[in-house]
C-alpha cells in the first residue's frame, strides 16, 4: 500500500467530518477531499510525502471549498446546509475526536434504510470508492451511484444532524450504527449469490469502522453492543483463510485447516469478550448487545477446539438456545438444531425444525440442515433427496458445490 | 429552522372506541406537547373520520369525485402538527410526548423562494 492510499484509509473520515463540520456541505466537503487526495497524487511523487499529510490534505481541501463558496457567492445559488447544533443548544461537551463520531451518526441515522446507512457509511466515514461499494453490494455501479445520491439528500432534506444526541438516544443511535456495521460485515462473509465465497475486504472494512469509532470515542468504546460486536466479527473473521481451499471450494467448520486461522484476531476477540463478560454477569445496555454476545460466545467456542471433535457442542447448543429465546429468528433456530443434533440429540433437533417451512422455505439451508440430520439418523434415501432439494435453491456456487460433494459422497 | 409536517395515522375508530380513561391520558399527552413544543408548532388540526372524506381526482382537465380517502390502508390520517425544528433529531424527541397509539410520518417542508 503506498502512502497516499495508507492516508486515504486512516484519515478519509476524519477529514471529511472535520470539514463537513466547518462547511455544513455535504457535497461540497466530500468532493474538495476528494480533489485534494488527486492533487496529491500527482505532486507527492514530485514534491516528496510532506511531513503532516492530514494537515496537507485539509488545507488542500479548504482551499476547495473556499474556491467554490467564492464562485457560488457569485452565481448566488442557494445550497441547503447540514443541520448544525447551534452553540446555545450544545447538548454535549465538544472535543476533535468527536467529529467522526458525528460524521459516523449522520450516515447511520434511523431515518435512511439499513441499506443506505451502510453504503452511505463505507463512502462517507472510510471513503470507500462508490464502485467498490457496489461490487460489494452486488449492483451496479449507477445503481449504488444513484443509492448514494438519494441517502445524501435525504440526510440533508431531512434535517438529519450533525450533532451528538443526549446520552439516553445516544445508545439507540450506536446500536444502529452496529446494526449498519455488521450489515455491512455480513455482505461481505457470506455472499448471498455469486461466484465469491467471502469478500474478506468488506468484511474487514466493517470491522475497521468499528475499531476507528471506539478507538476515537469515549462512549463508542463503552458502548456494549459495539464491544460484543467488534469481538464477534474478529472472531468470525479469523476464520477467513480456512474457508476457503486451494481451489476456490468452500470449507466447512469441522474441516477447516485451524492452523490457518488468525490467532491474534481470536486472541483480542476473546480479550474484548472478557472486557464484557469478566466478573460474572455481562453488562448489557439493549437486546441488540446481548444477541451479538451470544453470538461471539459461539464463535469463540468454536475457537477455542483446537480440533473440531474437541467442540463442546452442548454449552454451544445452550448458547443458541438462549439466542433463540432472545430473537426468536428461524436461522437462529435452524442454526440451533444443527448444534442440538451435533451434542448427540438428533430427535431434539428434529423437533426444532418443525415449523420452519414457513419462514424459511424459500432458503437452501432448511434442506440441507434436514438432509444432514436425515443422514445421520441413517435415512439415506430421504437424506438424496433433502440434498438435491437443497441444491436446486442454492444460489451461492461455492456453497452448492459443498453440497454436491454430500450427494456423491452419499451416492 | 425548518418546517416539518407530522401525520398522524392511527386504526379508525380507536379514538372513539377508548374508554374516558384512556382518552384523557391521550388529551393530556397531546397539552405536554403543545407545552414542550410551544411557538415552534405553527398549525395543527384533528381531522374527522375518512368517511367524511371527498377524493378529487383531476386528469385530462376532467375532474373526478368519489367518496373517500384517496388510500385504502389499515391507518388513516387522523390530524396533523406543522412545526419548526432546527433539525430531524428535535422534531423525533417531540415526537415521543405525543400518544403511543399514532404511526407518525415526519416530513420536512420545501421552502420556495418566489423572489428568486
Amino acid at each position: 500500500m503506498t502512502t497516499l492510499e495508507q492516508v486515504w484509509r486512516d484519515e478519509w473520515g476524519r477529514l471529511l467530518a472535520l470539514l463537513v463540520r466547518r462547511t455544513r456541505r455535504l457535497d461540497l466537503a466530500e468532493d474538495a477531499l476528494a480533489e485534494a487526495f488527486e492533487t496529491a497524487a500527482r505532486r507527492w511523487p514530485q514534491d516528496g510525502i510532506p511531513d503532516n499529510p492530514a494537515a496537507w490534505l485539509l488545507t488542500a481541501a479548504r482551499r476547495r471549498v473556499l474556491d467554490r463558496l467564492r464562485a457560488e457567492a457569485v452565481a448566488a445559488r442557494k445550497q441547503p446546509l447540514l443541520a448544525m447544533e447551534e452553540d446555545s443548544r450544545m447538548r454535549h461537551r465538544t472535543t476533535p475526536d468527536d467529529d467522526l463520531l458525528r460524521l459516523v451518526l449522520l450516515a447511520a441515522h434511523p431515518s435512511l434504510s439499513p441499506e443506505s446507512g451502510a453504503a452511505l457509511t463505507l463512502r462517507l466515514v472510510l471513503g470507500v470508492q462508490t464502485a467498490d461499494i457496489a461490487r460489494l453490494f452486488l449492483v451496479g455501479e449507477a445503481t449504488m451511484a444513484a443509492r448514494l445520491t438519494r441517502a445524501r439528500k435525504k440526510v440533508v432534506a431531512a434535517g438529519v444532524p450533525l450533532a451528538i444526541p443526549g446520552d439516553d438516544v445516544l445508545a439507540d443511535r450506536l446500536d444502529t450504527v452496529a446494526k449498519v456495521a455488521y450489515l455491512a460485515f455480513t455482505a461481505g462473509y457470506a455472499p448471498g449469490s455469486g461466484p465469491d465465497v467471502v469478500r474478506a475486504e468488506l468484511a474487514g472494512e466493517a470491522i475497521r469502522l468499528v475499531g476507528l469509532l471506539r478507538s476515537n470515542n469515549p462512549a463508542a468504546q463503552a458502548n456494549p453492543s459495539l464491544i460484543a460486536l467488534e469481538a464477534l466479527m474478529l472472531l468470525q473473521h479469523s476464520r477467513r483463510d480456512a474457508r476457503v481451499d486451494g481451489s476456490g471450494r468452500i470449507v466447512l467448520l469441522p474441516d477447516q485447516d485451524r492452523t490457518r486461522w488468525h490467532r491474534a484476531e481470536i486472541d483480542e476477540g476473546m480479550a474484548l469478550l472478557q472486557s464484557l463478560t469478566g466478573g460474572g454477569a455481562a453488562r448489557l445496555s439493549s437486546a441488540l448487545a446481548a444477541d451479538y454476545l451470544l453470538q461471539a460466545l459461539i464463535a469463540a467456542e468454536h475457537a477455542r477446539a483446537a480440533r473440531a471433535q474437541d467442540t463442546d457442542w452442548v454449552v454451544i447448543s445452550d448458547f443458541y438456545r438462549q439466542l433463540d429465546d432472545l430473537t426468536g429468528s428461524p436461522v437462529v433456530r435452524l442454526n440451533r438444531a444443527v448444534a442440538v443434533a451435533e451434542a448427540g440429540d438428533v430427535p431434539a433437533a428434529f423437533a426444532l425444525l418443525d415449523g420452519l417451512e414457513d419462514s424459511l422455505g424459500r432458503t437452501h439451508r432448511l434442506p440441507a440442515v434436514r438432509a444432514e440430520l436425515l443422514r445421520r439418523a441413517g435415512r439415506d434415501e430421504e437424506a438424496l433427496a433433502s440434498y438435491r432439494l437443497a441444491v436446486g435453491m442454492c444460489g451461492s456456487d461455492a456453497e452448492r458445490a459443498a453440497l454436491q460433494r454430500r450427494i456423491d459422497d452419499l451416492g | 429552522m425548518t418546517k416539518y409536517l407530522v401525520l398522524l395515522a392511527g386504526r379508525e375508530g380507536e379514538w372513539e372506541a377508548a374508554t374516558d380513561e384512556q382518552r384523557a391520558g391521550w388529551h393530556r399527552d397531546h397539552l405536554d406537547f403543545g407545552r414542550v413544543v410551544g411557538d415552534d408548532i405553527l398549525g395543527g388540526e384533528a381531522l374527522a373520520g375518512t368517511d367524511t372524506a371527498t377524493t378529487v381526482r383531476r386528469r385530462s382537465g376532467k375532474t373526478e369525485l368519489t367518496d373517500g380517502p384517496y388510500a385504502e390502508t389499515a391507518e388513516q390520517i387522523g390530524g396533523f402538527y406543522l412545526v419548526q425544528a432546527p433539525d430531524l433529531d428535535q422534531v423525533l424527541a417531540w415526537c415521543e410526548l405525543l400518544p403511543e397509539i399514532y404511526t407518525l410520518e415526519v416530513r420536512p417542508c420545501i421552502e420556495v423562494d418566489l423572489s428568486a
